[in-house]
Formats: structure tokens, sequence, C-alpha cells
């Protein structure tokens, strides 16, 4: 790993106006994405967004990630390392994805989505007639 | 009051040296790479805030479970070590960017501390710890003799 990949990949993680069409800014969430054979199952590390604020969307083979951040910590700051902002990211998934058996937990400030593969993405025969 | 935000730059930039002969140093604000195998190796990231009796550090600590995390202070240093557990789901895998394993992470504090008053509280993957100065540490009202 060199010194330029560290750069870029953090780089990443902040995305401007010009990549979302928002005023704000926003926190790219990192993730990890393990396919089991009953389905994907999706990772994202998330502290400080709390269960209730959480939203998850699939539309049109669209997964969306937001997450709202309200803290307040007293004090002025001395030495910081990180900033708050709301988390967003999205994600393509396949359409052999069953989209109505997404489940979602959250423990820890880690969400973990299960992504269930759908028992109708096979392929279909077409009969044709001869007359 | 100007020269106090340029004590806190200089304070900051000696933390950011210290950090990088610590290890490779390029991480900075507004990042979200938690134990990332793409990142430093800093973890967990912290802010250290501070008035005029208290010291709060904040962690970002997702993942770990509360119990398996340990806080200790020593001589003005303040030490968190705790381990992120490696799931245990196996498959083909498509995105890694989390990291796992065990972390120790040192800071220097601000102020001398009485290590009797302070706690600490885990919420959502964000540790917050509250620390007291001593008495000593505190500014103090000087009364002017007329």
């Amino acid at each position: 790993m060199t010194t330029r990949d560290v750069t870029t990949s953090q780089e990443k993680n902040l995305q401007g106006r010009e990549e979302t069409r928002a005023p704000e800014r926003f926190l790219r969430p990192a993730v990890n994405i393990v396919e089991e054979e009953s389905g994907l199952l999706v990772t994202a590390d998330l502290p400080g967004a709390s269960k209730e604020n959480l939203d998850i969307r699939v539309e049109k083979g669209v997964l969306t990630i937001t997450a709202p951040v309200h803290r307040q910590v007293p004090g002025r700051p001395v030495y910081s390392e990180f900033s708050w902002a709301p988390y967003y990211r999205q994600f393509q998934i396949p359409d052999s994805i069953d989209q109505n058996g997404v489940n979602a937990e959250f423990n820890n400030g880690v969400l973990s989505l299960r992504l269930p593969k759908a028992a109708a993405a096979k392929p279909r025969r077409i009969e044709i007639s001869v007359q | 009051m100007a020269s106090w935000s340029i004590f806190n730059e200089l304070d900051s930039l000696r933390r950011e040296i210290d950090e990088a002969f610590r290890g490779v140093g390029l991480s900075r604000p507004l990042t979200t790479t938690f134990l990332s195998p793409y990142s430093t190796k800093r973890f967990p990231l912290l802010n250290l805030t501070e008035d005029e009796d208290k010291v709060y550090i904040e962690a970002l600590l997702p993942g770990v479970d509360p119990k398996e995390l340990e806080l200790s202070v020593l001589r003005g240093t303040l030490t968190i070590s705790g381990e992120r557990k490696a799931p245990t789901e196996k498959g083909v895998l498509h995105r890694t960017e989390l990291g796992f394993g065990r972390f120790t992470r040192s800071i220097d504090l601000p102020a001398d501390i009485n290590p009797d008053n302070t706690k600490a509280e885990y919420k959502d993957g964000v540790m917050l710890i509250t620390m007291t100065k001593s008495e000593h540490a505190k500014p103090r009202k000087i009364e002017i003799a007329s």
C-alpha cells in the first residue's frame, strides 16, 4: 500500500455537492459485502447513527442507506480526527434479490442487512407453436 | 483570546507529529475508515474537547462490544484497548472495507485529571469519556483587593 492509495481512499469517504446534489456533505460509511448461498450480507459501520433515524430503501434496484447524525459534545475542541455528518451511500443490487425480504439489524453502531435471493430467478422457457 | 487558537493549532500539530511516528499518520477529519485495511492503523478515531473543569473524549468504536473495552489512565495518558471480533459468516467477499482485530490507542490529556471521577458511556458505536480535571488544573479566580 503506497501513500497515494491511502489519500485517494480517504477522499472518497467525503462526498461533495457535485456527487450527491445536496447542500450538505455526507460521510460514506465503510461496508463489507459477503455473498452467501441464501443471499447477500451487507455490514456497514454507522457509529453515532440511531436505530430510529436510520433509513434504508430499495428502489428500482438501488439500495440506499441514509442516517442523520445529531450529536452535541460539550466543551471547545482541542484536537479532532473526525467530524460528524449524515451518512449516505448507495449500491446497485442485482434483480435476483428478493426486495421484500430484506432484513436489517443495528447493533453497537453496525448495520447488518440481509438481502435474500429470490426463488423465482430462474430462466423461463418460451413455447413456440408451429402452425 | 486570539493566542488561544494558535496554542490549539500548535498542540494539534504536536499530536499529529506524535501520531506520525507511531504509525502511518495520514488520517484527517471527515473520514469513516474504522480499522480499515485501506487506511491508517489509527483506531479508534478520537475527538478531544475540554471546558473549564472537564475533559471529554469521543471515540468511534463501531462493532466493539462495550464489555470487551478497557480504559486506563496513567500519568496524564489515557489508553483505550479492546477487540473488534471478526464476523463468522463465510462466503464470497464482494467488498471488504472493514477491519477487525485487537487494538490499543493512547492519547495525552491536555490537563491533569482526577482518575476517581471519570465516566465512560457507550452508545451506538460511540464512546464518550468524561474526565474531571484536578483541582490544581482548574482556572482559579483571584480577587483583587482595592
